[in-house]
């Protein structure tokens, strides 16, 4: 695996065609890891040149900013924005859907000016180009549902780019009942991810889950770190880990190329 | 000459109500801050044609929608037929357009007939979609008493209303057999079934209920009218300028503090001096009460029409939290007309010692919302309770320190370690050794 960060190519007097932006979860997540882990395979058996931060990244912001704690959000994105800007980057692509919103909606008032690109649009491009070919048919027929991220579908109107992705990988994709503008969220947006959920009936990624289920699909794709992070717990809580896997979208596109 | 005297009272009357009800409720929504809106004016025309006029989003529930559609098409075209109704009251003529349109008017006046009909029989069907089938969005908490009260009396209003066009269009049609002052206006397909109710009346009880229908129907229009805006039902006329001010940004953006960025700027030195000039007065950070929002969310409040589709989507009120982006909406409209009255008396308005946080809507709701932006897409006229929910949340956080306890620890994660979770930032590339 080969990954440089800016740092390395500025000293080189490079430039990458992308900047992979990794987000505190795909950087300290472990599950997550492996998304990130996953994706950079996929960039380099396509021959993308790109770079990251390291440990230059910080936070964007997002979570401070649901939970109201403007000071903190700003702080996080300016500084974040002398970084990026320092190295002269125009492209960014995220496995995040919340660092993708913030980057792209929210940093330009802020002075930083990106054309942002989530990885499941990013794994469409490839595949639409040509570049990921997706052979052998290893989710062949297999029933896939997709898990809308809140933050991605009715956040920018993402729906059709990660439903491409799984139809490029010749599964049967099952929708659940409630998707896209209608989508259910996991329960782990504006900053729910990160404190016990009100007091209610159930929690809501068990709602969530359990329509997943009601498709009768073994593989539940979704396309952002917390989602993933409910819908497995989800899964765990209703004891079905060993049929029904959660999976990233750029995890699966890198199974069926034998990449893992 | 007694009747013509008797209708220029009631109308001007009834304008007076409006005029000052309409005055109020500017003055309430000016409470709010002042944005100025400008931008991108054919999209939002665009909004408002596609999601007022044609009630595009009305559509996602394809039944009620199609019903809903009939009603409004009715009030906007049995209006075309009041304004028939005025020119005769204040001229003292009757059906005075009949005449001069000839048959058209027969053709017209059926399909009014048609929209009355259609507009009777939804809002039966809607009573008893609300009351026997009890759909649960029309069953919350929220809307106990006086909301629930409300939408009857609103669509036992509109059912009168059409009874009363039907049953002065079937009386006058039997007066004009005899009397010559009744003008021919064609046969009215449906009204004339209801003729053999009235048909063996004499003539002085016929004109007495085809005047006492008329006058009705007027009385009911312009009294509607005046109940319209102390209801719900004050979406017909707001969710115009309410769908043209909604945002038309992605959905994802939430709204910038420039207060906060010209000190943050501060900070890291990187204003000019010339940019750090404080504002005059900056006001609290966030939102704790109705003047802290700014003057669009205010008027979203009164084009609410508490349909509840916002609700019935909200994740967070699907697993029994106590949030309901619809109680947002009233809770918001609630707090102003409070303060509207008390000023109107000469109290002490916002400064009565309630607040929009706290005094109607608690931290335990805002605190439960995932800022999905479901509610957002479901309401049919672009009403956004989100945005007034992450207001009050900066006013927690910002104002209060008053978030709960695990989005501190967050805020600490992220100022110390630059990440919400308590990992060391220079951690934060260790995912790529171990593949190296």
């Amino acid at each position: 695996m080969t990954i440089q960060t800016m740092a390395d190519m500025a000293a080189k007097g490079e430039a990458p065609e992308v900047l992979f932006w990794v987000g505190c979860a795909g950087s300290f997540d472990d599950r997550y890891k492996r998304v990130t882990k996953a994706f950079v395979k996929i960039l380099n058996a396509v021959n993308v040149k790109f770079a990251v931060l390291g440990t230059e990244e910080t936070c964007t912001g997002d979570p401070a900013r649901r939970a109201g704690n403007e000071f903190l959000f700003q702080m996080q994105a300016m500084s974040n924005i002398q970084v990026l800007n320092g190295y002269g980057v125009k492209r960014i692509v995220t496995a995040c859907p919340h660092c993708f919103n913030t980057i792209k909606n929210e940093y330009p008032e802020l002075g930083g000016n990106y054309e942002v690109i989530h990885h499941s649009t990013f794994l469409q491009q490839l595949i639409n180009e040509g570049k990921i070919k997706v052979e052998g048919g290893a989710f062949k027929g297999k029933k896939i549902t997709y898990h809308d991220s809140c933050y991605l579908g009715r956040a920018n109107e993402i729906y059709e780019a990660p439903r491409s992705v799984l139809e490029a990988l010749d599964a049967d994709l099952v929708e659940m009942k409630r998707c896209r503008t209608t989508g259910l969220c996991c329960g782990a947006g504006g900053a729910q991810m990160f404190k016990e959920p009100e007091k209610g009936k159930k929690d809501i990624n068990e709602e969530r889950t359990e329509e997943a289920l009601a498709t009768g699909a073994t593989t539940i794709a979704v396309a952002c770190p917390f989602c993933m992070t409910m819908m497995s717990d989800g899964v765990k809580s209703k004891e079905r880990e060993a049929d029904v896997k959660v999976k990233d979208l750029a995890e699966l596109i890198a199974e069926a190329n034998g990449l893992n | 000459m007694i009747q013509q005297i008797a209708f220029i009272i009631t109308l001007g009357a009834a304008s007076w109500f409006i005029w000052k009800r309409a005055s109020r409720i500017r003055a309430n929504i000016n409470l709010g801050k002042d944005k100025e809106i400008k931008d991108n004016p054919n999209q939002r025309l665009s909004n408002m044609i596609l999601v007022a006029l044609g009630q595009k989003k009305m559509f996602k529930r394809p039944v009620p929608a199609f019903l809903h559609m009939l009603i409004y098409v009715g009030f906007l075209v049995i209006n075309l037929e009041v304004l028939e109704f005025i020119i005769d009251g204040l001229a003292g003529t009757h059906r005075i357009f009949s005449p001069y349109l000839g048959s058209l008017y027969t053709v017209l006046m059926n399909i009014f007939e048609f929209l009355a009909v259609g507009v009777l029989l939804s809002c039966v069907f809607f009573l008893i979609r609300r009351n026997v089938l009890k759909l649960k969005r029309f069953w919350s908490t929220e809307l106990a008493g006086w909301p629930r009260l409300d939408a009857n009396i609103i669509l036992c209003t509109e059912i009168i209303l059409m009874l009363a066009i039907l049953t002065m269009n079937a009386s006058d049609q039997i007066l004009q057999r005899t009397q010559d002052h009744y003008t021919a206006t064609g046969h009215l397909f449906f009204s004339s079934f209801l003729i053999p109710v009235f048909d063996s009346l004499p003539t002085s009880t016929l004109i007495f209920i085809e005047r006492f229908a008329w006058w009705f129907h007027i009385i009911g229009i312009l009294g509607f009218a005046i109940y319209v805006t102390y209801s719900k039902h004050l979406h017909i006329f707001l969710a115009f300028p309410n769908t043209y001010f909604a945002n038309v940004e992605p959905k994802g953006h939430m709204k910038n503090m420039p207060v906060v960025t010209n000190e943050v700027k501060m900070m890291l030195g990187l204003a000019d001096a010339s940019a750090a000039t404080p504002p005059a007065e900056p006001g609290r950070f966030g939102a704790k009460d109705v003047n802290d929002l700014d003057w669009n969310n205010l008027l979203a409040a009164y084009a609410c029409t508490e349909c509840g589709r916002c609700t019935s989507e909200c994740p967070a009120n699907i697993t029994g939290k106590k949030l309901s982006p619809r109680k947002i909406m009233m809770d918001t409209r609630d707090r102003m007309e409070d303060v509207g009255k008390s000023i109107e008396k000469g109290g002490p308005g916002l400064e009565d010692g309630k607040f929009l946080l706290g005094d109607y809507i608690t931290k335990e709701e805002i605190n439960a919302c995932t800022s999905c932006n479901a509610c957002v897409e479901a309401c049919p006229v672009m009403i956004n309770p989100l945005e007034i929910i992450l207001e009050l949340r900066r006013y927690v956080a910002m104002e209060e320190s008053g978030s709960p306890a695990s989005w501190n620890s967050v805020f600490q994660n992220i100022e110390t370690n630059f990440a919400p979770w308590k990992f060391s930032p220079s951690d934060r590339f260790n995912w790529a050794k171990d593949e190296k």
